[in-house]
Order: structure tokens, then sequence, then C-alpha cells
């Protein structure tokens, strides 16, 4: 998928003024926040559990090499394949490779946010694959042409209207208009694919490093039928989500669908260990996992290190107002949010995404909720100062701060500058505020800026205490 | 060197190099595979039969229990009834021992027009009220999710309290980590048009459990 | 200990930026508040910004310069207090950061982290103070600014502090812990995403129908008063401390002299 970040302003701009995407964006604000909060109420452990997961993740990342490898050796142990890609292009070339020899026609796959950041369906298709998404919300987007908006609910942005539209188009009329019908439309065209499938990709939600295993979790069970049904499963995932033990998996599961989509428990959790075995009845012929650097190895290196312990569960963006009030689109890249705004600069270059780590108020909600305790506001504010070490940051900019560090450090001056200031504003207001001014135009475009009383609070102590 | 090998080499010296350290020793290595952890297990005061039914039932599962193993025909029947469909299966050899007699059974794969199976779970996991199914011969996968109506066979005493004690029984099992081991925790459901909850999106649209014992 | 007991803490008073050009009323509101509670206050006279714009836009070095600036005219009080979460958890959590890998400037950043506070957490969690017969008579609904709330864990002081004044009915907003869309220089650089943030705030404002609105930032009161204002909207806005020291007698932010009558 092209990167599209620097359009951030312009997109978001637009996305305030799409009335259906407000809408939807209200309703799964307040759907995914209040599921969390109940959840997180109901188990008193749970603030352990995210000390835990941090230190655990931790502990991976320390000991990642040793980890892979022996998740490796389990999967070979297994009857399964692992392959090593460095980037996307490895990564599409090594799946591309496995369709082609095994001459597939029809590809399904379930939710996999590693198959977008490799530009997968666009590399199948081009080979003239037939590439159907099976997750209800990625059947929509494919279907609109869109990338997903969130990472966990990828067709939140469309109104129930907007998908009548689409599967009326899609799939011939008659056109159906609730929930329960368009669920089944999508049902029963799905099941024709799923059997239909050569191959079937998912991604990998955990690695399990003892057993040689994949974990998916899903509601709907698509991604099951996804990699039950085809000849060869392909799992694709990034090489930070492999897990030591069952149990280590389990710490996570425990806090993932709480903090994602505010369930107890997602409806299936399937842990997949190699091909169909030689009695077996049914499953997929050959296994393969696709484990995918792509800028994580970097990452390990420094501070962001900690972005590294991300388990893909949303509720960053879920609580942050900014894409509450933007949507995922606005970010122009896979990855939305607070996560995405650290991952996409990291992953495709600082300079292609300026805005995304400067377009958050470090307020500082996303970090509160993350289930392994990122600090997703601090690491934003990281990528700043890169952005200023490596001037990328707009000259216009630098040189305000700049001035403001001249100034600031001559408290005398200061002071002086506010006093003028002060006085200035004060015998420009209307009835306590000003309306406009043009210098602050970013200030009075949206809101009235309250007025100064005259004087600072410096000048009048200074003149109150002084007398005593 | 092959091209696989060189990426496989390069992205572990690169994980390494970030880490500024070269391969871990033989000691240490030992050490991790040794780790057992002991994370924090979510504390439970409900009696294991009891809260997996509250929490499978929390979901829209629907369970039943039975006194014994041999009244299970009558009540796969039962349901089958109720929900009026047809007297047609497919059916986990591993639940060979039963006698369905008003039931045309079949142990093969699900396919597409399935509409009823019948399963053997491998244990239930009351933390969250789950199933654990155990793929096999005896158990195909395509049963638990192709039908629109699953009946899943569950032993009381094989309900387990957390889902570590699940692991140990996996561990267990001679033949070792099953092909697939399906953790199920009702019916299918989606919210993906307007957050609205609709079940059975692409599996089966009712789980229904009979608790034996 | 051997201090006595009619002699308080010698307090360093945090003259926030924002306060001392826009609102000075909450800077004699904090002294009196603390002059109430048996503090001596001071207010250095070489003080200027925290240096926060420099680091959150990614300066560091500016921020630093700023920093140590701050240190050298604070270090010598027992506590350096300012009415403001976002300046006083920079001081109390960003200047150790910044100063992690300088011997020199690490254990003086150190120590006057350990003695900042925020003035509202200060009066209640240090001083164990309840504001005296200050009188307020009116509907009131608290903003919970970002850095006090999630920074420093205020969330209870300014509410239990509100509940001692006579004639305030306490009146709780949705959503009351979401950011009002200020966050420093990000709302003038994204006006559009701060305007729908602010909107949504203003819409939770007046949703309880407070005729008040407090808080313990300055920038957030600035921007939600500045947006109530545009939209005709009669909530007057004060600082907590402002409410709490009987100060609160005059305009709100953004408001016209008369409306206060």
């Amino acid at each position: 998928m092209e990167i599209r970040s620097k359009e951030f302003k312009q997109r978001s701009v637009f996305a305030i003024h799409d009335a259906n995407l407000q809408t939807a964006l209200g309703r799964a604000r307040y759907g995914f926040v209040g599921k969390r909060a109940l959840q997180v109420a109901e188990l008193p452990e749970f603030e352990r559990l995210r000390e835990e997961a941090k230190n655990t993740k931790n502990h991976i990342l320390d000991n990642l090499d040793h980890y892979l490898e022996r998740y490796e050796a389990a999967v070979t142990a297994a009857g399964g394949h692992v392959h090593w890609a460095r980037d996307a292009e490895e990564a599409r070339k090594i799946i591309l490779d496995i369709c082609k020899r095994v001459d597939a026609k029809t590809v399904t796959k379930g939710k996999s946010m590693v198959s977008e950041e490799i530009g997968l369906n666009e590399a199948l298709i081009e080979n003239g694959m037939e590439v159907v998404e099976t997750d209800l919300g990625e059947y929509i987007i494919q279907l609109a042409h869109e990338p997903p908006s969130h990472i966990i609910a990828p067709a939140v942005h469309k109104t129930k209207d907007q998908v009548s539209d689409l599967f009326e188009a899609a799939h011939g009329g008659p056109r159906k208009t609730e929930v329960p019908d368009l669920v089944n439309e999508a049902r029963l065209v799905l099941r024709d694919k799923y059997f239909k499938a050569d191959v079937g990709i998912t991604g990998g939600n955990f690695l399990v490093a003892e057993t040689g295993s994949s974990i998916i979790v899903t509601n709907e069970g698509n991604g099951d039928l996804t990699q039950t049904l085809a000849k060869v499963h392909i799992v694709t995932s990034g090489i930070e989500r492999v897990v030591p033990t069952l149990d280590d998996a389990t710490l996570f599961l425990r806090l993932l669908a709480r903090s994602a989509t505010g369930q107890e428990t997602e409806t299936y959790t399937t842990i997949s260990t190699g091909p169909r075995r030689a009695e077996d009845l049914d499953g997929p012929e050959e296994y393969h996992v696709v484990l995918v650097d792509n800028g994580r190895s970097k990452m390990l290196a420094g501070r962001f290190k900690e972005m590294l312990r991300c388990i893909r569960c949303g509720a960053c963006m879920n609580h942050c107002p900014v894409y509450g009030a933007v949507g995922g689109h606005a970010y122009g890249w896979v990855y939305p949010g607070p996560m995405g705004s650290v991952l996409t600069p990291l992953i495709k270059g600082l300079d292609n995404a300026y805005d995304l780590p400067n377009a958050c108020t470090l307020n500082g909600r996303c970090a509160s909720v993350c289930p392994v305790k990122i600090p997703l506001p601090d690491l934003l504010r990281e990528l700043r100062h890169m952005q200023h070490q490596q001037d990328i940051t707009p000259v216009m900019q630098k040189r305000a701060l700049k001035v403001w560090r001249y100034v600031a450090t001559r408290p005398k001056l200061y002071h002086a500058l506010e006093q003028v200031g002060a006085r200035f504003l004060s015998a420009i207001a209307k009835n306590g505020s000003i309306r406009r001014l043009p210098l602050a135009s970013g200030w009075t475009d949206v809101r009235d800026l309250p007025a100064p009383a005259g004087r600072t609070f410096l000048e009048l102590w200074q003149g109150k205490r002084g007398q005593k | 060197m092959t091209a696989a090998a060189n990426a496989r080499e390069a992205i572990l010296n690169s994980v390494r190099s970030a880490l500024r350290r070269g391969p871990l020793d033989d000691a240490r290595r030992a050490e991790l595979d040794a780790r057992r952890p002991q994370h924090t297990r979510p504390a439970q005061d409900e009696e294991l039969v009891a809260r997996f039914i509250r929490k499978f039932e929390s979901r829209a599962g629907t369970t039943a229990r039975v006194a014994s193993r041999a009244d299970v025909p009558a009540a796969v029947e039962a349901y089958r009834a109720d929900k009026g469909l047809p007297a047609r299966a497919a059916v986990g050899a591993a639940l060979n021992d039963l006698a369905f007699a008003s039931l045309e059974t079949h142990h093969a794969p699900a396919g597409i027009d399935e509409a009823m199976a019948v399963s053997q779970a491998l244990c239930g996991i009351a933390e969250p009220g789950s199933l654990m199914m155990a793929s096999g011969p005896a158990s195909p996968i395509t049963h638990n999710f192709v039908p629109d109506d699953h009946i899943v066979v569950l032993d009381a005493n094989a309900i387990v309290g957390h889902f570590e004690e699940a692991w140990d029984i996996l561990r267990a099992r001679p033949e070792g980590m099953p092909r697939a081991t399906n953790i199920i925790s009702g019916p299918s459901r989606t919210a993906d048009v307007e957050q609205t909850i609709q079940l059975g999106a692409h599996g089966p649209r009712r789980v229904h459990v009979i608790i034996v014992g | 200990m051997t201090e006595s007991p009619t002699r308080g803490p010698r307090v360093g008073l945090f003259a926030t930026c924002l306060m001392n050009v826009f609102r000075p009323n909450v800077g004699f509101s904090a002294v009196k508040l603390l002059e109430d509670a048996g503090c001596t206050v001071e207010v250095p006279a070489n003080q200027t910004c925290c240096g926060q714009p420099g680091y959150n836009s990614g300066d560091y070095d500016a921020a630093r310069a700023l920093a140590r600036q701050v240190i050298e005219a604070f270090e010598n009080y027992d506590y350096i207090v300012g009415p403001s979460g976002s300046c006083m958890a920079t001081i109390r959590h960003d200047y150790p950061v910044l100063f992690q890998d300088d011997p020199v400037w690490l254990p003086r950043a150190q120590a006057l982290s350990e003695k900042s506070w925020e003035l509202l957490s200060f009066l209640a969690d240090v001083l164990h103070a309840a504001p005296s017969d200050s009188r307020y008579e009116g509907t009131v609904t608290y903003h919970d600014s970002c850095s006090g709330l999630r920074g420093l864990g205020i969330k209870g002081q300014p509410r239990a502090l509100l509940g001692e004044v006579d004639g305030l009915k306490l009146k709780e907003m949705e959503d009351s812990e979401v950011c009002c869309g200020f966050g420093g220089t990000f709302c003038v650089k994204y006006p559009e995403i701060s305007e729908k943030m602010v909107e949504d705030k203003v819409r939770n404002v007046l949703a309880t129908g407070a005729d008040t609105l407090v808080g313990g930032d300055l920038g957030c009161l600035m921007n939600i008063a500045g947006r109530l204002k545009r939209v005709n909207a009669p909530v007057k806005v004060f600082h907590t401390a402002e409410v709490l020291a009987g100060l609160a007698d005059g305009p709100g932010l953004a408001g016209a002299a008369k409306e206060s009558e």
C-alpha cells in the first residue's frame, strides 16, 4: 500500500466534514471504550497482568533471536515450514512463490495487518489470483477498494447504508438493509470461496516457541475456515510476535480481547501446529509461516524497542481523541492512531510521515489503556526530537523555537515582552476576548482568545509586595 | 548460501546487533529453555461446572446437562427436534461408542451444506467458559466451523479452572499437540456492521454443549 | 521536627506563562491559598517558562536550557508549587529524563522534581488544607486536564476541595477525562481537529447545565472558554484556585466585565 501520510492535514479536514464517517466514529468510540471499562472493572488482576505482560514482552525481546530459533525448530518438527523475510518485497515474493507452485487460483485471507503492511493483495491480484478477504469488515472494505481504517475493526468507518450499497453492487440485488440480512448474505457468498480456495492466508497473533504453533483470535470463525479448507495455509507475522510458551500466550490472551473489543474472550482462539497429519480427514496439506522483519529488528536497538511490545489490540486508537475525530484513513498508511503514528515513521521513514507524531496532544490516554504499557506519548515526542535533529521539522518552526529560547532564557526581556503582549491584547479585546488575530489565526479561526487584564502577574506582584 | 538462508542469518544478526551482543551462549540458552513462567491467574471462587455454564451462556451459547454418556443421543435428539433440523449429522468418530438411533450419521469432514455436527470436547475451561477441541482423525476440524448447529459433548470432570491447566492436558497427550486446537467460546459472531452484534457470521449460528456427569 | 509550628514551608511560586499574561488572578488565588495554609510564598523574579514548548517540539537542548534556569531559580525553596498540572508534570517527570546522562544536573533535577507540586495536590496531599470560608453560588463542572490527571494523579483532590466551598454544587460531565483539544502548539497546528475536540468538550459541558466550568490548567481553560465564547454559550470559566480562594467574583476567562454582575 502506497503511503499517503504526507496528506494527513488535508485528509483529516476531509474526514471531519464527512458526515457518514463522523456518525460511524461516534458509535464505535463509545462502544469500545465503554465495553473495555466494564471488562477491566470485572478483573481485579488487570493492572497486575499489564505489568507482567510488559515485563514478559521485554524478556522476549531481549532474547528474541533465541526464541525465534526455538520456534523455527518446533514448526519444522511439526512438519511446517518457516520462511524469513527481511522486508516487504521478500515477504511478497515468498508468498507468491508458494502460491504459484501450487497453481493457486483462489486465495482466501483472514485478517492480517502484516499482509496489509507488505502490500500482499495487490501482488497476488497482479499475478492473476482471486483474493478474497473473509473477515466481514475486511470483505466490506475490499469491495469498497479501501484500506482498513482500524486494526481490529477495519470497516468501522462504514455505515450500514454504505454496506448495503456495496453488497448490492457486488452481489446483485435485492438490496438488504438490515444487519442480520447483510451478514447472512456475506456468509453465503464467502462459503463458496472457502471451499474452493487453494491457499488460505492468516495473520498470527502469537507464535509459540514451545510448540511451534501459531495462534489466531477471531469472533467470526473466518480465520478457521480460511486455514482449514484451503490446501495450503500460510501465516504472515512480524518477528516480534513470538512467545516462549503457551502460558505466556495466555497472559496476553487475558489482556487482548478485553483491551480490543471489550470482550472477556473472543469466540475463537485457534492454535495451529503444522499441516494435516497422516490420518487426518481435513486440514491444509502444507503449513507455512512467513516471519517478517521489515524494520522491526532495527527498532530493538533503542527507545523504540518498547513499541515492539504491541499486541495490536487497538485500545490506543479507541481511546485517542484525535483518531476519534478523524478516523483511520487520515493517517495515510496501514496502521492508524497512536501506535500507527509511532510505527509508520519508523517503517516508512520520518520524512514521509511528518504530521503523525505531531498531530497528538500528548494527553496520555492511549498509554493509560495500553495492555503492555507502551509509553506512546513519550515515543511520539522522541520522534519529534528525531525530526528536529534531522531538520525534517519545518524551518519556520525551528526559527520560532530559536527565538523563543533566546527570549525565554533572558527573564527581563521575556517579562518585558509579556508585558507588551498583555497590554496589546487587552487593548484590542472586546467584551473580554479577541475574535480575530491575524498572526494567531490557528487559534482564532475556531475560538476566541480570552483577553488578558492588561498587566502581568509579576508586574502586579512586584507592585504589591514591593510596598510591603 | 541461499537467499533464504541469507535472510534468516541477516535477521538474526540484525536482532543481535540491535541488542548489542552476539549469539547467546549454551548456558543462557539452557536457562531460557528451563524457564517456566508463573503468570497471575485471575481468582475464581465458583464451582467449575457452574462457572463454565454461566460464562458460556453469557455469550449466547446453550447448555444441557445429562447424567451419563448413554443419555447423550437423547439429548442430541431433543435439541434437533426442538430446532426442527433434519435427522442427519456429521459425528466425529470419537463418539462412536454412542448409538444415535434416530439420526443418520457420518464421520467424514463437514461439507458445504452440513446442517449439524456433534463433537467431543477435549476439555472445558471455566475461566472464560470455553470449550477446547483437539483435532484428529476422530474429531475433524470442519465439524467445528462449517455446520449451522454445533453440538459438543463435554465431560463435567474435564472442566478445568484456568487455561494453564488445559495446556497441561495438551502436554500430557502421548501424541503431543493436536494439529489444530480450537478454543470455542460460543456461536460465531461479528460486530463489523455498525458495532451491532450478529451471531452466525461464518461459523456455527448456534453452539450447544451437552455436559455429561 | 525542629521547625517551629508557626513557621510553615517556604514555597517558591511557579508563575506559569499563561497565568502571568492572561490570568494574574490565578496567581493571587494561589498565593492566598498557600498563605492561608501557613506557607511563606515567594515569587522568584528570574523565572520564565518551564521549557515544555521546546521539549514537546522535540528541541531538547532548548528544553534543557530552560530547565536549568528553573532549577537555579527554585532549588533553594522547600517546595516549588504552580497552578498547572502541565508545567508541574514537566518539572516532576521530564526534568530528570532530560538530564539522565548529565552527572552534574541530574541530581539537581531530581531534587527539584521531588519537591515540585501542582497547587491543588500540594494543598490536599501535603498541607492537608481545606479552603477557609470560601463561597461560590453556582453549579460547577470540572474538566480533568490530561497532564494533571495522568501525569500527576490529580482527580480526587480538586473535587474534594471544591466540595468544601459553600454554595457550590458539583455536576460531573460526560468524558471529563477526555482531552479538550488544546495540546499546546497542537491547537494552532491542527485547528480543525482541535475544533472537533473542543466542540465535543463544549457539548459535554453544556449537557450538565452547569453555569461554571473549572479546571487546573489555563491552556485547556482558555481553549474551552474561547470556544464557549465563540458559540455564545453563557458558561463562566475559572481556574479551580480562583473559586477555592474566593476570588472568582470577577469575570471569568473570556468573560466581559458585566457578566459577573
